[in-house]
């Protein structure tokens, strides 16, 4: 294992058995998360982003289930782990946190109730020390009056409050690896600009290593160190974040930022990719972009695309397409 | 656990919090008039039922004891409410009537959420075949008409108070199940319930910290509204002669008894509809109030 990797997610698959048929949601995921960093998975809806987010703390819905794959956290295998063993995992080394901070908090309940139930849960800690840890906590993530908010019900903060605590309950049992699935898109620009800073500097701050799932590049351009692109539940391109936006091999990755509305182009119609993302019951043979694909040749309609490495100053990029394999031969 | 200053400042806080919480709740419901009212109306009968005894100059003829010498007199300053076929004083007879009448309405919402509310709750939180065999007998339940089987039941245990109580309990309980169900259902799937799964936190205490605080809103209304219901069922058993039994005093059978005099008479058989018509109406009201102040969501803008 790569020295410093945190979590390292190898050759993931994810089936779900509906009635239609398998669903293949995730299709040999593979990426890694190394301390202290922010790595950012992107990719459209349905893309099997969030299902991988998931399948790490254990938590695919049903009737998905894991086929193939490792998942190794800190060195171990997350999946050959029993339910007991997970259940200390979760919330104790890893949390994560959702897009809609309201539905993941109980109405009915003070947020400082809560957050202390939860601390107790995992800390051997009295009344009183929960009480001060939560606290802390809300100050560690920018609550102003950490005692009012204690005291609030859910329904009274904002949802930039609300993520903000939901982060807070994530901290506050000294978790290593946050896993933060679109944490900024049900809040409006500005507060999801706090909420990214206030990521960046919990992990200065907390040592923390955050798995950033997002269908925004934006986003990703904000905050991530590194970052893979998700596409059919593959990832098809990964590498520094400078180095996939700027220096992009895979026609997806291009596609995608092509897409991106830019002040140059003011006035011209946005771009778009042609077709749409595939359904996971019928995914296309050989490499899966090659329908929506403008350099798709011959052998990408039928043999699965290898994996490319490229050496660039800021470390791996990793390609899969055969576009990349031709040159590599040469 | 030793006392510490600081753990009596952390409860002194939360007690502080709790207080404004009652607060904010009473302030809420203060301001709507007609749930005050309704409330003193309710609180009226309910210390009338109490205090009975000290509160009427004929407890003995609200007990039952005939005065056949002042029958049928109409109200005056010595009988408020006048007096019935049997001479009894119909104010006394109200008083102790409402014994019956409000124990039937408070016990029968009781029994009948003590019943329902675990099903509902087990049938929602664990679904799948549980859920599947729960809702197939409530659905039993629901398919009788709920005075027939009340009728049923006090025919075939007897016609008695306990059973008049138990029978108006046994075709209540499926609603709430089926509230507390519906509920759960959509409680299950939200994250905080996951998220505690997650971290391995028992059913048990799920159900207990999670599901039922979020369920007791809507079941507090239903059940304050089904209070008065409760009540008129109870009459109407009482009414056709399978509940309280005479010389209990109870105003369903009030009605019933004095019917056949209410041309000429109408006093007495029309206190005991004033007294049901009131207390139904003013739990049904009081219903109302209590779903606004209840939902934190809501009473802000109350």
């Amino acid at each position: 294992m790569k020295d410093g990797v945190l979590l390292s997610v190898e050759n993931l698959h994810v089936r779900f058995d509906t009635y239609a048929g398998q669903v293949h949601a995730v299709n040999g995921m593979t990426f890694d998360v190394r301390r202290g960093e922010i790595f950012g998975l992107v990719g459209e809806s349905g893309c099997g982003k969030s299902v991988t987010g998931l399948a790490i703390v254990g938590m695919v819905p049903h009737p998905g289930r894991i086929t193939a794959g490792r998942i190794l956290f800190d060195g171990e295998d997350l999946l050959s782990k029993d339910e007991e063993e997970m259940q200390h995992i979760r919330g104790r080394r890893i949390a994560m946190i959702f897009q809609d901070p309201s539905a993941a908090l109980n109405p009915v309940f003070t947020v400082g109730n809560q957050i202390t139930r939860i601390i107790r849960h995992h800390m051997n800690l009295s009344r009183r020390d929960a009480y001060e840890r939560a606290l802390s906590v809300f100050e560690a993530v920018g609550l102003p009056d950490p005692v009012r908010i204690y005291r609030s019900y859910p329904h009274e903060l904002s949802g930039g409050m609300q993520q903000r605590v939901m982060i807070a309950m994530a901290l506050s049992s000294g978790a290593e690896l946050l896993i933060a699935d679109e944490p900024t898109t049900a809040l409006d620009v500005t507060i999801q600009a706090q909420i990214l800073d206030l990521l960046a500097h919990l992990r200065e701050t907390q040592h923390l290593s955050i798995l950033l799932i997002t269908h925004n590049l934006g986003v990703v351009a904000e905050i991530c160190d590194r970052v893979g692109v998700a596409y059919a539940g593959n990832i098809v391109e990964m590498g520094a974040t400078e180095v996939v936006l700027n220096q992009m091999k895979h026609p997806y990755t291009e596609g995608l930022i092509a897409a991106l509305p830019s002040p140059t182009r003011r006035g011209q119609p946005l771009q778009s990719i042609e077709g749409s993302v595939p359904d996971g019951l019928h995914l296309p043979s050989g490499c899966t972009f090659h329908p929506r694909c403008p350099h798709v040749m011959d052998r990408c309609r039928d043999h699965t695309p290898p994996r490319v490495q490229f050496s660039t100053p800021y470390g791996d990029h990793v390609v899969s397409c055969h576009l990349y394999a031709r040159e590599e031969a040469r | 656990m030793a006392l510490s200053p600081n753990d009596v400042d952390v409860r002194a806080q939360r007690r502080s919090a709790r207080y404004q919480e009652y607060r904010l709740m009473l302030g809420a419901f203060r301001r709507d008039i007609l749930a005050l009212i309704s409330l003193v109306i309710i609180l009226a009968f309910v210390i009338g039922a109490i205090f009975a005894p000290w509160l009427t100059p004929y407890p003995d003829q609200g007990r039952g004891e005939p005065n056949i010498l002042e029958k049928f007199q109409p109200p005056s300053w010595k009988h408020p409410l006048g007096t019935d076929y049997l001479g009894r004083d119909v104010l006394a007879r109200i008083l102790f009537g409402g014994r019956s009448s409000l124990s039937i309405g408070f016990l029968v919402v009781f029994l009948a959420g003590l019943i329902g509310i675990p099903l509902g709750a087990i049938a929602g939180f664990y679904g799948g075949w549980i859920d599947e065999v729960l809702m197939r007998i409530t659905d039993v339940f629901l398919s009788f008409p709920p005075l027939l089987l009340a009728v049923a039941i006090a025919a075939a245990l007897g016609p008695s108070f306990v059973n008049t109580m138990i029978a108006i309990a046994v075709t209540w309980w499926p609603w709430y199940a089926r509230l507390v169900r519906a509920q759960t259902l959509s409680l299950r799937e939200q994250y905080f319930i996951q998220a505690a799964h997650s971290i391995g936190v028992g059913d048990l205490t799920i159900i207990l910290r999670h599901i039922l605080p979020n369920v007791l809103g809507p079941v507090l209304v239903q059940g304050t509204m089904d209070i008065g219901s409760a009540i008129l069922t109870g009459a109407a058993i009482s009414f056709i002669g399978l509940g309280v039994q005479p010389p209990t005093a109870d105003w369903g059978k009030m009605i019933s008894t004095g019917r056949i005099y209410f041309i000429e008479r109408p006093w007495f058989a029309g206190s005991a509809g004033a007294a049901i018509f009131l207390v139904a109406l003013a739990f049904n009201l009081l219903g109302d109030a209590v779903r606004d102040v209840t939902d934190p969501r809501t009473r802000r803008g109350a």
